[in-house]
Parts: C-alpha cells; structure tokens; sequence
C-alpha cells in the first residue's frame, strides 16, 4: 500500500529545477521514480493486487463459470472437515519431514566433505548439476530408473534377492520415493549453501583444536556445529518452505495417488482449482498454505536473531 | 546479512588443503564424496545410456552398462526426423512430438523473462544502492515482502488476471508475470551496486554525467560480472518452471520443453512407454542449461552462498 502512494504522489510536475529543494521534489527523485517504476508496477499488479485478490475470491464460492457469492468464512469453516484435506497436510508433512531429514543430514555430510578434502570448483560444480536440470526430466529420470519391471534399481535389488518394488505405484512407498528424487535434485544445492558456512569459520579455530589434540570428530561437534548453528536455520527455514511446495514430480509422476498417498497439498490445491474448478475453496487452501509458510518464516527470522552473536 | 558479504567469492580464499596424508579417516572421507558423485552422476549417465538404446529390445537387457542394440533411432523420433515405420519398429508411437516448437517457446520464454528481469531488476538495484530519495528503504522493505509469498499464492489469482485479459495462451501470458520484477533479481544487484566506489561516480558528475547516463555507460559496464550471474541464474529458473507455464500455456502452440515432457508421459500409458524416446527428450530439455553450466561453471557454483538469501 505505501509503494501505490509513492508514484502516485501528486507533487509538482518535472519541471522543477534540482536546486530548488524546498520547492518539493527533486530531479533525482524523478529519476530514481522512473528507475523503479517498472518494478513497483510488477510489483502491485502481479505480487500485491493477486494477493489481496486470493485473500478475497477464499471468501467466495468463485467457480470459474457460475455465479460467484460471497459466502465469508464457510471455505475455512469447509477446511475443517474435509478429509482430503487432512489428508493432504499430512502427506505434506511426512514429505517435509522425510526430505529434510534426508537433505539435511547428507548436505551437512557432503559440504564437511567437500571443506575438510577440497577447493575443487570442478567438484563443487559435479554436485550442483541435478539441480539445475528441471523438476520435470529429474522426475522423467527416476520414473524411469525406479520403474517397477525394467528399472535399474529394481533390476540391481533383484541382485540381492529383493523383490521388484513398485516405488511409485505403493502406497507406503510413494512419498518416500518422491523425497528420495527431490533430495537427490537438492542435495548439491543445500550442500554448497553450508559449505558457504563453513568458509567463514575461522581456520585457526580448527587449529588450535588440532593444537589440544582434538580429533575430526571432536573438532566437528565442538567447533563446526555450534558456528554453523545460524546457517543450518537459514538453510533448514529456506528447504523447509521449499518441500511444503512440492509439485512437480507429484504432478509428473504420481499425480497424487496411488489413492491420495501423495495428494500433498499443493497438487491438491492445483486439483481442486483447475481439475474440480472449485476456485473459492482453492483459495482459501492456499490462504491457509501462506499462513504456514509465514510461521515458518518468522520462526526464521528469530532464530537468526537469535543466533547473530555466534559468528560476529 | 554477513552471509553475504563473505559469501560472494569464496572460493577465491585459502586454497589448498588440511595438513596430513593418507590417513585412514581421510582415505574413508574420500570414499564417501566419490560415492555421492557417483550417485550424482550416474542418473545423467543412465538418461544417455536409455536415449541410445532401441526401445523393442531394452527390456530384455535391463542392466546393461552400454546402449542396448544402440541407435539414434530415439533422437530421430523426438527431432521429427524418423519415418512412421523406423518410430514404429524402434518402440515409438510414432506420433509428431513438435519438438521444435517447444524448444523455440522455451528459449523464447526463457529469454524474454531473463532479459526483463535484469534489465529492470538492474534499474531499480541502481536506484536503491546509488540514489537518494524519499521513502527510499520502505519501499525496498516492502518490494522483498515478495520473497515471502509462497508462489501458488500469487498464480492462482495471476491465471485469473491472465484469463480475464484474454491472454491465456499466449506468450505475453508466460512471460508477463516475471517480466518487470522479482525481488531476488533487484536484491541481487543492489548487493553489488552498493559496493561501487563513490568517486568513480563522482568524476562521472563532474564531467556532467546524469544518473541515467552514469547508470548506463557507467555502472552497467562495470558490473558486467554480476549481471552475467543473474542473467544464467535466472535462465536457467526460467527453462526449468513447469507450474506457471502449465497454468497459462497448455496449448501447442506456446507449449514449453517441460510442459510437453509432462503431456506426453501423462499421455501414454503406463508399461507401454517409449522410454528411449522420452529419455532423449529429457537430455535434449536438460541440454541447453547443462550446456551453460559447463560454459559458465563457475560464475554459477560461486553465487550460490549467494543466491541463499533468496
């Protein structure tokens, strides 16, 4: 609301000398105005105006090709009983918690590797290439690897006497899988983000460690865990709010089933807005998807508060 | 924000390596990072492997390490450059992929988006870094407000904008909402436009430079580096987004790379699939970025400890 008052403010027009000051807007203010214009203009008409729109159509019973009433807070009140919903959030929830888990703990393993053995861009850059390959073909790939007759996985688990596992047509395993493909895609990027990390501890601290006597191990939980302590929250808050959006590889993959087993929230807000058309109620889930999102990210933010002294 | 300070070109410090040799700790630790390289790697391989192989016969050699039966068949078939009966023989539908079409969207709407973005996104860094004004800090505080809004959010009610102005399937559609801003592209540069020395501008005034000549024969040259960064950056963001396109661009015509990749798997049944067919595909949709990533490597491996403020 303050950026649409800023352009808008109806000063004086450009001919207003520099000099003049007191007489209201200066010319580099105009400049700087026309400097940002296109981006306040993006801005409002594609992040401003659809938020506060999506705020407004939640409240409706808005569905594409009917009528449109405004019917308050029953979509809210429609959430609270809506199994597929439940549902949703909580396959959304075991993702979160299987690909961070994941994530977080071969990040740390791969970018301690990569701080403690090498300098190599060219290694670095090895790790980093899943992740600039699309969701899209990462997913293709692993449909393809992880195939339940001819995949490769299958065909070397039947090597140690493991039966073909239908890794995307099980129920048990569907989310699993879908963490395991996206941690493979992140893996590199989460990793290089904490090797940025530990890039800034101090190496003489890791020597006078060495000076007392401390092995790589002792050294890993004294001194590069607590200095990492407010990276690790950056990265875990950023992953975190990244894994509750996960879509692609549902929507290529699964498609949310098999029965709901990977319905995650936001393929069923996808579902429910352009398979059901039922938009208001669409909007109300995202809505409540945005508010999970802030808590998230204002947990964030405390915490980096809360840890700023660690590496001053 | 001391991330990012230090973050910017790590690599550049303390080159070299712990003191000590082959210990057996060290011996393991290397074990380790090869096996995840090899896990890394591997897939890439494999995508190759199935791309080259003929799709009648794949299934009877499943773990062979080379191309089963090897041709270019799978390539044909996506290029468009197989007959019926040669698809048909080599497991294919035989069906046109228009492949061509997909990959000039893609290129098109990649490159729209990424020229937007920094041009823009390089304005408005400018005014905020270099410039003083009014209101200045408020309105950037409230620009990376859009950080925080989780993206489904804003494209939800971003199809209906799109719908009700009649562009829906068209490119203005797929470039429109990232075209003038995102707040990574404007917080990206005004990192770097902060770090400019002031007296360089200030000679430039001298001389009787304003801000939008000192803005474009001054600053844009001089932050060549960090505006070859954003633009791959974002490039690359642009080529792989699979939501937005799919949302406003389902039909042929504006169709891009990765939304064809979806239709056509959600297309063909399960079990029956071309999967040479659709493994060339993909390494076609992954080439160009990889082909990028070799060329510009390090600019991007380097700007990540960056890019994680995001």
């Amino acid at each position: 609301m303050t950026v649409t008052a800023v352009p808008a403010a109806g000063a004086p027009a450009s001919g207003a000398p520099a000099v003049a000051r007191r007489a209201g807007v200066s010319r580099d203010t105009w400049v700087a105005l026309g400097f940002i214009l296109p981006s306040v203009f993006g801005f409002v008409v594609f992040y401003l105006w659809p938020s506060v729109r999506g705020f407004g159509l939640s409240l409706t019973d808005y569905q594409f090709f009917t009528d449109t009433s405004f019917v308050g807070l029953a979509n809210y009140q429609r959430l609270l009983t809506d199994e597929t919903f439940w549902n949703a959030m909580l396959v959304t929830v075991w993702y979160v918690v299987l690909n961070i888990g994941f994530q977080t703990v071969l990040a740390v393993l791969l970018a301690v590797l990569l701080h403690r053995l090498t300098r190599s861009v060219v290694i670095r850059g090895l790790v980093l290439m899943p992740y600039l390959v699309a969701n899209v073909v990462v997913a293709l790939l692993w449909f393809w690897m992880l195939d339940a007759q001819i995949g490769i996985v299958n065909q070397v688990l039947s090597w140690f006497g493991i039966g073909s596992i239908s890794f995307f047509g099980s129920e048990s395993w569907a989310i699993p899988t879908i963490a395991f493909v996206n941690t493979w895609r992140h893996l590199g990027y989460t990793a290089l983000l904490i090797f940025a990390g530990l890039v800034m501890i101090p190496r003489t601290l890791y020597e006078a460690g060495r000076v007392d006597g401390a092995s790589e191990w002792q050294m890993f939980w004294r001194i590069t865990m607590p200095l990492l302590r407010p990276v690790l929250a950056l990265v875990l808050v950023i992953t975190v709010v990244g894994s509750f959006q996960v879509f692609d590889t549902v929507a290529v993959t699964t498609m949310g089933g098999p029965s709901d087993a990977s319905r995650v929230i936001q393929y069923y807000i996808y579902d429910l807005a352009f398979e059901r058309l039922d938009y208001g109620y669409a909007s109300a889930v995202s809505v409540v998807l945005l508010v999970i999102l802030s808590v998230i990210a204002f947990v964030q933010l405390r915490l980096m508060r809360a840890n700023e002294s660690d590496l001053a | 924000m001391v991330t990012v300070d230090t973050a910017v070109a790590p690599t550049s410090r303390t080159p070299g390596q712990e003191a000590g040799g082959l210990t057996p700790g060290r011996v393991l630790a290397w074990a380790c990072l090869i096996a995840i390289i090899a896990i890394t790697l591997f897939p890439f391989y494999w995508m190759l492997r199935t791309a080259l192989s003929n799709g009648t016969t794949l299934a009877t050699a499943g773990t062979s390490w080379l191309p089963v039966d090897f041709t270019w068949g799978a390539f044909r078939r996506v290029l468009g450059l197989a007959t019926l009966e040669e698809a048909q023989a080599e497991g294919g539908t035989g069906s046109a992929v228009d492949f061509w079409v997909y990959l000039r969207n893609s290129v098109l709407v990649a490159a729209l988006i990424t020229a937007g973005q920094v041009f823009f996104g390089a304005l408005a860094a400018y005014a905020f870094a270099r410039m003083k004004w009014p209101g200045r800090d408020a309105v950037f505080f409230v620009l990376l407000t859009a950080l925080m809004v989780p993206p489904i959010f804003t494209q939800l009610p971003n199809f209906l904008l799109m719908r009700d102005l009649g562009l829906v399937n068209t490119y203005a559609a797929l470039v429109l909402p990232f075209f003038f801003m995102t707040p990574f592209a404007v917080f990206f540069l005004r990192q770097f436009f902060l770090g400019i020395s002031r007296e360089i501008e200030e000679a430039a005034r001298l001389d009787g430079a304003g801000h939008v000549r000192t803005f474009f024969q001054l600053i844009i040259p001089m932050s060549w580096g960090p505006i070859t960064t954003l633009a791959l950056l974002q490039y690359v963001q642009a080529w792989n987004e699979y939501f937005w396109p799919l949302l406003v661009g389902s039909e042929r015509s504006v169709r891009t790379l990765t939304v064809a990749l979806g239709v056509f798997r959600s297309q063909t049944p399960q079990g029956s699939l071309d999967w040479p067919g659709l493994m060339a595909a993909t390494l076609i949709a992954a080439l160009p970025v990889l082909l990028l990533f070799i060329a510009f490597g390090r600019k991007i491996v380097d700007s990540i400890g960056f890019s994680g403020i995001k």
